[in-house]
Parts: structure tokens; C-alpha cells; sequence
């Protein structure tokens, strides 16, 4: 850990160094903005899920800059693509990458055409599989058995396929509850997405923002989906796992073990997930390797990435985008992120390819 | 003689003061105002959803390549339904808790009755809504639970119950209480203007306290009774965030009470699928918004024909 931190802040160091980038410099003041030249607004929309984390970046950075004014509007993910395309803001939150027809029809207003976008997975978020069961604490289940659950052909907790994995647990014959979200979100696209390449035989419907299935319980937000599992008997939900709270959790089978959710495990399946292929230097989109067998790693993520492009066609824009993203990447940014939204802080590989993607920025 | 002639011939008209042309002026903008903005948002939901219906269902997210009507079908089921349970519920309470404040309580029991009812209005939606989810749904989950296992060969009772009570009858329910105080406020009113003659008649006959209010309040409040419903059932189809929040809306179209499974309403359904819509998808939901807004006008025009036909026998005159 140590050692990792001293590397980051030599890459830090060396790059900025380089570059003479006020951004890198400034990450090392450490809230003293004094030498910071940089002035301007820079305008951001979309993932609501990134809003907790952007709004501690954003405070952060603008301390450290306190001439630069950075604006995120939590609009959604979709709303936030479709602005960034249209050249309404400076850069993008999504929940999902932008795919390769996207990418491929090249038609971002901001950024110079035939160079491509920035795109880097700032935000990892581990969803945490909650229930509601009294006495219990936790629960092991593979990817099919949690499958069927949320799908309906799991209907009791003492179900052979839940008895199997979890022989010292005493499981009561209560009817399951599977609460789902009731809106449009990618928690739902990132679970969904697991689910489907992790037991496709049991989850044949395609992932997506909405729930695929009839059936099962729906609550809107977050917040609704805890409250629900709270409330009721017998219930079983997936969120965000900074808000499991004092709820069951499950532990995820992953090749032969159970894991429980943590940040470094949900880190850690990043970084044995190839980027996806065909993509410039700088779009650091990640296919996540859900059905992934190597010990240590937590498949169900959401990874929200910030998106940019990598040659702006105002200098201003593209000095702002540099310095944000830097900060964004920076250790002491996501560690804020992580106590504010509990997000899963990048490891030091991924940051490397960061670092790199960041000062590519034109 | 001349002058009584010319009298004749021309119609006498009243003196016009300035105080009557502002006053008849005011009320004249005041009346126009209100069909103004009823004009402009509804120009606004029209102009906004002719997308929804013109763009090919397949170009539309949130359609999942389903057309524009079954998309709205089982919402429009949906408010339909909560809203008629609500009302099933409601107003025989209202008529009830108005006899009492107007005919049986005593007068300082009453008063204090009628705050309170009033009172009920002033809660936003939304404690309603958060009230309706984590305190009356796991109160009545067991009840579901029992009524589905005991009497599940009824339809609306069919299992398996919701493990959680978030169903269409909880969501109806606390439509119920949020529509009661105004149902209860008009009918209320409208039960204290029963002319008093009629009701000590009827007492002089030698009818019992009840066989007067059937016999006079009923009959003359009727059309108030179903000008309150018509009131309360408009603010049950367009309330929002509290069905969002109480009920777990699945889209499916069923009559059964206890179930996971429950259609959505518009208003709700809107209010969910907004924060993330974009492009055409916008305009589908402000589409279904106009489905809203037509059903409202059509229940409404209904209401209204029922008052009008029945007038003439409802003793009021």
C-alpha cells in the first residue's frame, strides 16, 4: 500500500514534471490554490449514480483551483451522452461506455473529428446482492442460483439450490421477495449484465437499464429498493453496497469460492478485464470479465466512466478537461469518492493507463 | 305621454359605475385566465407528444419495440383501477365521518373533527408516500399473506402475496386517505346546507335521526356527494409520487390485490422513467401524460352529466 502510493505520487510527479500541466502540480498542494493559472468553466452531464462522487471531485477541484468553476449536471446517463455528443458540455458521466458504433460515427461536436474520445473508469461501484432474513447474516450463492431467484424459479428460501451452498445455515421456508428497481438505472444494466453472462442459461433476456422480467417487486431508486428489503419478509434486493447497511449481504461465487463484496475485490475485477478491443490509446472502455473464475475478484460492478475528448477543439476546454481529469484519478480524489459514495478507489495499473490517457488530452 | 312611450320602445338599462366594470371586469380575466392555462398546457402536452406518436415504435427506447398503445394500456389500467379502489374506499367513509361532524357529533366535537380532517389535506404527498411504504405496508403484509392462502381462490385475492405489502390495495389505500378530507370537507358542507324545514319535517313525522338524513340530507346532497367523488377521484388519477413510492409496479395488467405483480400509473410512471429519459423517450411520456389528461377531462364531463341529470329529483327544490 505503501509503496503503491509513492509510485502513484512519483507518476504524478515525473508527469507533471513533463508536461508543465498546472493540473498534476496542483494535486500535490493539497488544497493550497495559490499556484494554480487556470480559469474557466468547464460543464459536465449525466450518470446520476457518479453525483455524490462528482460533487466531492468537483469541491476538491475547485479549491485547488479556485478560478476554474466546474459544473455536473446529474441528468442521466443517457441525457449526459446525448449532450456530450451534441457538444452541449465539456465532458461526460456515463454508466456505460460509449459503444463502437458511437465511437465509430465519430460525430462529437466538441472534439476534433478522426481523434477520438477519452473515455476512463473513474467511478467503481460494488452492488451489493442484500436480503432480509432474520438471524442471517450472509448467504453463499452462485451466479445461477441468484439467477433464479431474481427471475422467479427460486421461490423459497429453503430452496435445494440455496440449502446446497449454505449447509450451516439454518434456512427458514419463507417465500423470496426479489425487489427490483422500478425505474430506468444502471445498477439494474450492470446487474442484469452479470447475471446474463454469468448463468445465461437461466438469464436469457438481454442486459438492460430496465428490468427484463415480469414479476418480482419494484421499488424506485435506491432508497426504495433498501426500504423495501427493510420492511418486508423474506426480501431480497440488489443496490449500491454503500447502503447495504445492517442488511444480509451475499457472497458471490467466483470460481470456487465465495466472495463478499469489498473495494478491493470489485477493483480487482477491473483489472483482470480486457479493455475493449479497437479502441485509440486513450478509451480506456472496459469489458468487464463478469463470468471471470480468478480468486479475489467481486463480477457484480457498476463502472461509470468520465468521458472526454482526446483533442478539443477549444484550448480552453481541453487545459480544463486535463487538469479535472487528473484530479479526478488522483489517490487523494478517489479516496474522498470513496468515503462520500463508497465507490472502489482504481488500482494502481489501472491508473497508470489513466495517467497516460489524461496527458494525452489536446 | 310621449315620455312613457319612449320608455317603452327603448329597454331601460342599469347605471354603469366604475366599481362595476373593474369588478365584472376581474371576474371576466380571472375566468379567462384559468381556461388560458388550460389551453397552453394543454397545447404543450399535444405539441410535445405528436414525436411519440409520428417516430417508428422501434426508434424508441423506453417502447422496447412495443407500440405507443400497448405501452399505455396497463397504465392506464392502472391509475384506473387505484383510483376506483381508492374511491371505493373513500367515500363511504367521507359520507360517514361528514354525517357525523354535520348531524351527530356534539358541536365542539365536531369543530375540532373538522380541523383535523382539513389537516389531512396539508400533508404532502410524499409523507404519504414514505408513511405508505414503510409503515402501512409491513403493517398489512400478514393480512395479505393470510387472505391469500385462505381465500386464494377468489381472483382478486390470488397469491403469492407481496413479501413486502407494497401492493395495488396499499397504494389504494393511501389514495384513500389523501382524497378523504377533501371528499369529507365538501360533503360536509354540502350536508350543513340541507334546509332545516325539510329536516324538522321529516323529524315531525316521527322519523328516527336516520330515517331523516335518508330521507332529506341524502336526497339533497346527492349532487354535492358526486361533485366531491368527482373532485377526489381527479387528485387519485394524477397523484405521483406517492403511488411511486408505495406501490412495486411490475406493468402487469391484473385485478389481483396481494401480488408483487401490480400495474403502474401514468403519473407514476412518468415520474419514474423521467429522471433518465431522453430524446423521443420524453416525449412518450408526456404522451402518456396526455392520455392522463384526456381520461381526466372524459371522467369529469361524465361526473358532471350525472349532477346535471339528477338535479331536478334531489329534493332540493
Amino acid at each position: 500500500m505503501k509503496f503503491e502510493r509513492c509510485a502513484r505520487g512519483a507518476i504524478v510527479a515525473v508527469a507533471g514534471a513533463l508536461l508543465l500541466s498546472s493540473c498534476a502540480v496542483n494535486e500535490r498542494d493539497l488544497g493550497d490554490g495559490s499556484g494554480s493559472d487556470l480559469s474557466g468553466t468547464i460543464v459536465g452531464s449525466g450518470s446520476s449514480a457518479q453525483q455524490a462522487a462528482q460533487e466531492v471531485w468537483v469541491a476538491g477541484f475547485q479549491s485547488d483551483n479556485p478560478d476554474v468553476t466546474v459544473e455536473y449536471d446529474p441528468a442521466g446517463s443517457g441525457a449526459g451522452r446525448d449532450t456530450f455528443t451534441a457538444g452541449g458540455s465539456g465532458f461526460a458521466g456515463t454508466d456505460r461506455a460509449f459503444d463502437d458504433e458511437e465511437v465509430a460515427a465519430d460525430e462529437f461536436a466538441s472534439c476534433v473529428p478522426g481523434r477520438g474520445i477519452i473515455e476512463l473508469p473513474t467511478f467503481i461501484s460494488p452492488i451489493a446482492v442484500i436480503f432480509n432474513l432474520d438471524g442471517i447474516e450472509s448467504l453463499n450463492l452462485d451466479a445461477a442460483t441468484i439467477a433464479g431467484i431474481f427471475k422467479g424459479t427460486i421461490t423459497q428460501w429453503d430452496d435445494e439450490a440455496i440449502a446446497a451452498q449454505n449447509e450451516r445455515t439454518d434456512l427458514p421456508s419463507t417465500p423470496i421477495t426479489a425487489v427490483h428497481r422500478a425505474d430506468d438505472s444502471g445498477t439494474t444494466e450492470n446487474f442484469t449484465d452479470y447475471l446474463h453472462a454469468a448463468a445465461p442459461q437461466i438469464w436469457d433476456a438481454e442486459p438492460g437499464g430496465e428490468w427484463p422480467y415480469e414479476g418480482g417487486e419494484a421499488a424506485p431508486q435506491t432508497s426504495g429498493v433498501v426500504d423495501a428489503v427493510r420492511n418486508g419478509t423474506g426480501t431480497v434486493g440488489y443496490a449500491d453496497a454503500s447502503r447495504a447497511g445492517d442488511l444480509g449481504v451475499v457472497s458471490v461465487k467466483v470460481g470456487g469460492e465465495y466472495v463478499p463484496y469489498s473495494s478491493e475485490a470489485a477493483a480487482a475485477i477491473v483489472d483482470v478485464s480486457p479493455f475493449v478491443e479497437g479502441r485509440t490509446k486513450g478509451d480506456l472502455a472496459i469489458e468487464i470479465d463478469r463470468a471471470s473464475a480468478e480468486a479475489g475478484v467481486y463480477p457484480i460492478v457498476l463502472i461509470s466512466y468520465l468521458v472526454g475528448c482526446q483533442e478539443y477543439r477549444s484550448t480552453e476546454q481541453a487545459e480544463l478537461a486535463k487538469a479535472y481529469f487528473g484530479y479526478v484519478i488522483s489517490d487523494e480524489a478517489q479516496a474522498a469518492a470513496e468515503e462520500a459514495a463508497g465507490i472502489a478507489p482504481i488500482s494502481l495499473t489501472l491508473y497508470e493507463r489513466a495517467a497516460v490517457a489524461v496527458e494525452s488530452i489536446r | 305621454m310621449s315620455s312613457s312611450a319612449a320608455s317603452t320602445a327603448r329597454p331601460v338599462r342599469a347605471k354603469q359605475r366604475p366599481g362595476d366594470r373593474v369588478f365584472s371586469g376581474g371576474a371576466l380575466a380571472a375566468g379567462s385566465l384559468i381556461l388560458a392555462v388550460l389551453a397552453a398546457v394543454a397545447a404543450f402536452l399535444v405539441l410535445q407528444s405528436i414525436p411519440a406518436f409520428t417516430t417508428p415504435a422501434d426508434e424508441v427506447a423506453i417502447l422496447a419495440g412495443e407500440t405507443f398503445w400497448t405501452y399505455v394500456w396497463p397504465l392506464v389500467f392502472g391509475t384506473l383501477w387505484s383510483a376506483a379502489l381508492a374511491l371505493l374506499m373513500a367515500v363511504p367513509l367521507a359520507i360517514g365521518i361528514a354525517l357525523f361532524i354535520s348531524h351527530y357529533a356534539p358541536r365542539r366535537l365536531a369543530q375540532g373533527l373538522g380541523y383535523i380532517i382539513d389537516l389531512l389535506a396539508a400533508v404532502p404527498s410524499i409523507v404519504f408516500g414514505l408513511w405508505g411504504g414503510n409503515v402501512l405496508a409491513p403493517a398489512v403484509q400478514p393480512f395479505y399473506t393470510w387472505a391469500t392462502e385462505n381465500f386464494g381462490w377468489i381472483p382478486f385475492f390470488a397469491g403469492p402475496a407481496s413479501g413486502t405489502g407494497r401492493t395495488i390495495l396499499t397504494a389504494s389505500i393511501v389514495l384513500a386517505v389523501m382524497v378523504l378530507p377533501i371528499i369529507t370537507a365538501l360533503t360536509r358542507e354540502v350536508f350543513l346546507q340541507t334546509p332545516v324545514l325539510h329536516e324538522e319535517a321529516a323529524l315531525a313525522l316521527g322519523s328516527t335521526r336516520w330515517e331523516m338524513i335518508r330521507m332529506t340530507v341524502l336526497p339533497f346532497g346527492r349532487p354535492g356527494i358526486i361533485s366531491a367523488s368527482m373532485l377526489g377521484l381527479g387528485r387519485a388519477l394524477g397523484e405521483t409520487i406517492a403511488v411511486a413510492t408505495v406501490l412495486s409496479s411490475t406493468g402487469a395488467v391484473t385485478f389481483a390485490l396481494f401480488t408483487s405483480d401490480n400495474p403502474s400509473t401514468i403519473a407514476a410512471n412518468i415520474a419514474l422513467s423521467f429522471p433518465e429519459a431522453y430524446g423521443v423517450n420524453v416525449d412518450v411520456l408526456i404522451a402518456t401524460g396526455l392520455i392522463l389528461f384526456a381520461i381526466t377531462l372524459v371522467v369529469n364531463s361524465i361526473a358532471r352529466y350525472i349532477v346535471s341529470r339528477r338535479s331536478a329529483f334531489s329534493g332540493a327544490n
